[in-house]
């Protein structure tokens, strides 16, 4: 029961989110006591004296109509507008967020830090700073939802959805899957683990078992045979990746397509869906060779040939093992 | 005796005898009849089902039934009572009875496809009735993909066709409907002298018709997927799982509205009875059904708003559904207004409509709080959406149709139902909706997800109270089914109109002969003036 008291300050939204509650609730209450109160007014003064009683009718009032239809409309209203612009600001990650991957399947939720950590049902991060989540499935639509920071967003097969938070309390908190995915939906859950710049930075200490996003990302390239096609200076059958991420991409047909996480990962399980103006749809689907870590591997891998400014590269920052903030 | 009373005259229910003269009746009254019998049993086994689920609550670890067990009876409670009970309940039940006598017609204008309909419920009810039996189907209602076409190894097919099937009996009785009303009325009776029952049914009729085929067409796609694995929802398969969602709630929506208008058809009848006053503000109440069926069409993607759908398509359909809430707060306002200087009496009927309005108000109202992007983030697919939800289908939906069952029951049957025992079970009902699923509301804000076999040890308090309640609820809904079928046999006659009620309905005897009227009614005045029927004793209160 403790949970249900301290379940109020946990993320930077969720105030706002519970203010938004006590006005819709605020405006609720105050429409349910009136119609309760003026039936059961209504109903004792009027109740029927006589069995032949015949009241006056009445037939209407246009003024009272359309103070009905219009008040309840202009709170409507505001409700429309304070519940988008919360929206707009639930949906758009800051820029400085902390990258993590989510891959759901039936029935757990696999997590992956840019260094290379790797979890299972559940996530450590520090409080304070805000966390970016870059989703997908591996089978049938999940949705991640956290209720302590009032956040939630589904989690498709076949495209990228991201979530937002900014823990802002340490402690634990439910993980749980809101969107049934079959026999054990209930058990698809986990914990967040919310914790003290010190304390966190001892569990990333603690060591990844294997390398960054990027650096495994690099191997998998290898080991798949990219890089036969793919080559770095463009001479290769297939486009060149450096510098690519982020980009403009100009497309057979004269279309133009920014590279971002969701076209990588369509030129990987379905290479021919856009072909890059001046080469031949030459390249295999990928489709079933590569999970989805492994795609999101290969994004990151991507990602790192087109190095922002400030931004670490496979060379420099994540190789060194410190935790990438952008 | 007092049955030799009744056997004397011939009605429908006399005028032949015979399990084939039921079975291939064209009179709207016994297929009326065939529906109630039908959907009475689907209510029942929907129920059983729901005490499935309230039981496996009380406890948080999950150990009454399997996980497979719990999904697949919350899917088939959601598919049965949806799909055979509450979509047919009011519109197949007491819309077939009394849509033509309100309009002064001898019956609907196709009786064949009338009884085609029921045959057609029936048969996608044996569908249905066949997955359970067989194994059950565990998708949920709302049958998302791909784990519908891809994952599930349930009877997931056989289901979807009894619900294809159920389909066109809701699409045929919506066209009869509509013809009816265009058609049928008698001399004098104009669209504006119309009970507000009549307007709902034909707002409801233009949602079966245009929806259902959608409904339809989804289904078939899932089964072009699931069986001949055509890439139109996987992924895997080159489809996109989104387009089934709108797709499902292009109809699912509206879907919702074709189970509550004609509730507040019911609810507009019983107010304007119980209070003796025209129903205040007609012409409003009549054309917010209209545009409660047409706006109901504009809101679905309501239900996506975190499925990865644009941010500005669920900031669309945000706005939109906020219209749609002020034709149904324009009826609660009109209700309570009809109350204001009437003659109100407290018979059961007139109980059920002041739940109704209760019930529908916080049902509406916690709607407003999931139409609000903000909100809706945290608490969509959570126990906050359950409540929500079973506030306007089971405290509006079911609440109108008992509350016109018992209204009507006199009509249909000759006989009046027991007024104690009948009040006293509504007030049961009452109480025990309220504790079943108001602490839902408090556990979906929480965070309990929906759809959760087993569930954090915190939560249980709350789900011990619901599924107390839920107890309650069901001694609620026995009483009536026993005290009606006894007063088919021991309650008082009834006469033609014992509500000083003014509707057509109430000016040929009860129960009704073979064609409604003895002589095609002809009408003079608007509906609800009830000097013609109360007398010329006037005392204002």
């Amino acid at each position: 029961m403790g949970n249900f008291l301290s379940l109020f300050l946990q993320a930077a939204l969720t105030p706002e989110v519970d203010a938004l509650t006590a006005f819709l609730v605020a405006v609720s209450a105050f429409f349910t006591v009136l119609i309760f109160a003026a039936i059961f007014f209504f109903a004792v003064k009027y109740r029927r004296r006589s069995e032949r009683e015949l009241p006056e009718p009445v037939h209407g009032n246009l003024p009272l109509e359309i103070a009905w239809s219009v008040i309840p409309f202009g709170l409507t209203m505001i409700m429309f507008v304070w519940g988008a612009d919360l929206f707009f600001r639930e949906s758009r990650p800051p820029d400085n967020a902390t990258q993590i991957y989510v891959v759901g399947k039936q029935w757990m939720w696999k997590l992956q830090h840019m260094d290379g950590h790797r979890e299972i049902n559940e996530l450590h991060v520090p409080v304070g700073k805000p966390v970016k989540l870059t989703m997908t499935s591996e089978d049938v639509i999940h949705s991640f939802f956290v209720p302590a920071f009032r956040v939630k967003e589904d989690v498709v097969p076949g495209r990228y959805s991201t979530l937002w938070f900014t823990p802002t309390t340490p402690g634990k908190y439910h993980l749980f899957c809101a969107e049934y995915c079959g026999t054990n939906h209930s058990r698809m859950i986990g914990t967040i683990y919310v914790m003290n710049p010190e304390e966190y930075q001892t569990w990333v200490s603690g060591g990844a078992p294997m390398g960054s996003l990027a650096e495994e990302g690099g191997k998998l390239f290898e080991s798949l045979a990219c890089a036969n096609c793919h080559h770095a200076d463009g001479s290769g059958r297939c486009p060149t990746l450096v510098n690519v991420f982020g980009h403009q991409v100009e497309l057979t047909g004269g279309n133009h397509v920014t590279a971002d996480e969701a076209y990588i990962r369509e030129s990987i399980l379905q290479p021919n869906a856009k072909i890059v103006s001046g080469y031949q749809p030459i390249m295999p689907s990928f489709q079933g060779l590569v999970t989805e870590e492994g795609v999101v591997e290969l994004i990151e891998y991507v990602k790192s040939l087109s190095p922002k400014p400030g931004m670490p590269s496979v060379t420099n920052g994540i190789a060194a093992g410190t935790v990438p903030h952008r | 005796m007092i049955t030799a009373a009744v056997q004397e005259r011939e009605h429908y229910l006399n005028e032949s005898y015979g399990l084939k003269s039921w079975l291939l009746t064209k009179d709207h009254k016994r297929i009326a009849l065939l529906y109630l019998f039908t959907i009475t049993l689907f209510f029942a086994v929907g129920g059983v089902f729901a005490t499935v689920i309230r039981i496996e609550l009380i406890t948080p670890s999950g150990n009454f039934v399997s996980s497979e067990t719990y999904n697949k009876m919350f899917t088939m409670h959601g598919i049965v009572m949806i799909f055979f009970f509450l979509i047919p309940s009011i519109p197949a039940v007491l819309g077939n009875f009394f849509l033509p006598i309100m309009i002064g017609a001898r019956d609907l204008a196709f009786p064949k496809i009338n009884l085609l309909s029921w045959y057609l419920l029936v048969a996608g009810g044996l569908f249905a009735i066949f997955a359970m039996l067989a194994g059950g189907v565990d998708t949920g209602w709302t049958f998302y993909v791909p784990y519908s076409t891809g994952y599930s190894n349930t009877w997931v097919i056989a289901t979807a066709i009894g619900i294809f099937i159920a389909g066109f009996s809701s699409i045929l009785t919506g066209l009869n409907f509509i013809i009816t009303v265009h058609t049928m009325r008698a001399p004098g009776m104009t669209w504006f002298r119309m009970p507000l029952f009549v307007w709902s049914q034909y707002a409801t009729a233009l949602i079966q018709v245009l929806g259902t085929p959608v409904l339809a067409v989804t289904i078939v796609l899932v089964f072009c997927e699931r069986f001949f694995h055509i890439g139109i929802f996987d992924p895997a398969l080159g489809g996109d799982p989104v387009l089934f969602q709108h797709l499902f709630w292009f109809y699912s929506h509206p879907a919702v509205y074709i189970m509550i208008l004609p509730a507040m058809g019911v609810i507009s009848e019983l107010i304007s009875t119980f209070s003796r006053k025209r129903v205040f503000g007609y012409e409003f109440v009549a054309f917010s059904s209209l545009a409660i069926a047409i706006l109901g069409f504009l809101v679905w993607g309501h239900h996506l708003f975190v499925s990865t759908q644009s941010i500005y398509a669920g900031m669309i359909f945000s706005f939109l559904s906020y219209f749609v809430a002020i034709p149904s707060a324009i009826k609660v306002f009109n209700w309570t207004a009809t109350l204001y200087k009437g003659s109100i009496s407290y018979e059961t009927p007139m109980l059920y409509a002041f739940g109704f309005i209760g019930l529908f108000t916080i049902g509406g109202l916690t709607g407003l709080f999931l139409a609000c992007l903000g909100f809706d983030v945290h608490v969509t697919d959570t126990y906050f959406v359950v409540a929500h939800f079973h506030y306007i289908m089971v405290g509006g939906a079911i609440m109108g149709y008992l509350g016109g069952l018992h209204f009507w029951w006199p009509k249909m049957t000759g006989r009046m139902y027991p007024e104690g025992w009948a009040k006293l079970s509504a007030l049961i009902i009452f109480l025990g909706f309220n504790l079943t699923f108001f602490p839902q509301f408090i556990l979906g804000y929480l965070g309990m997800p929906r759809r959760y076999h087993t569930y954090p040890a915190e939560f249980q308090v709350l789900h011990v109270l619901s599924s107390a309640g839920a107890s309650v609820l069901a001694v609620g809904y026995l009483l009536p089914f026993i005290y009606l079928m006894w007063s088919l046999k021991y309650g008082q006659i009834a006469g033609a109109n014992p509500w000083g009620a003014t509707g057509l309905e109430w000016q040929t005897a009860s129960p009704p002969p073979k064609h409604n009227f003895e002589k095609t009614p002809i009408v003079t005045h608007e509906a609800y003036d009830y000097s013609a029927v109360i007398g010329s004793e006037v005392e204002v209160g």
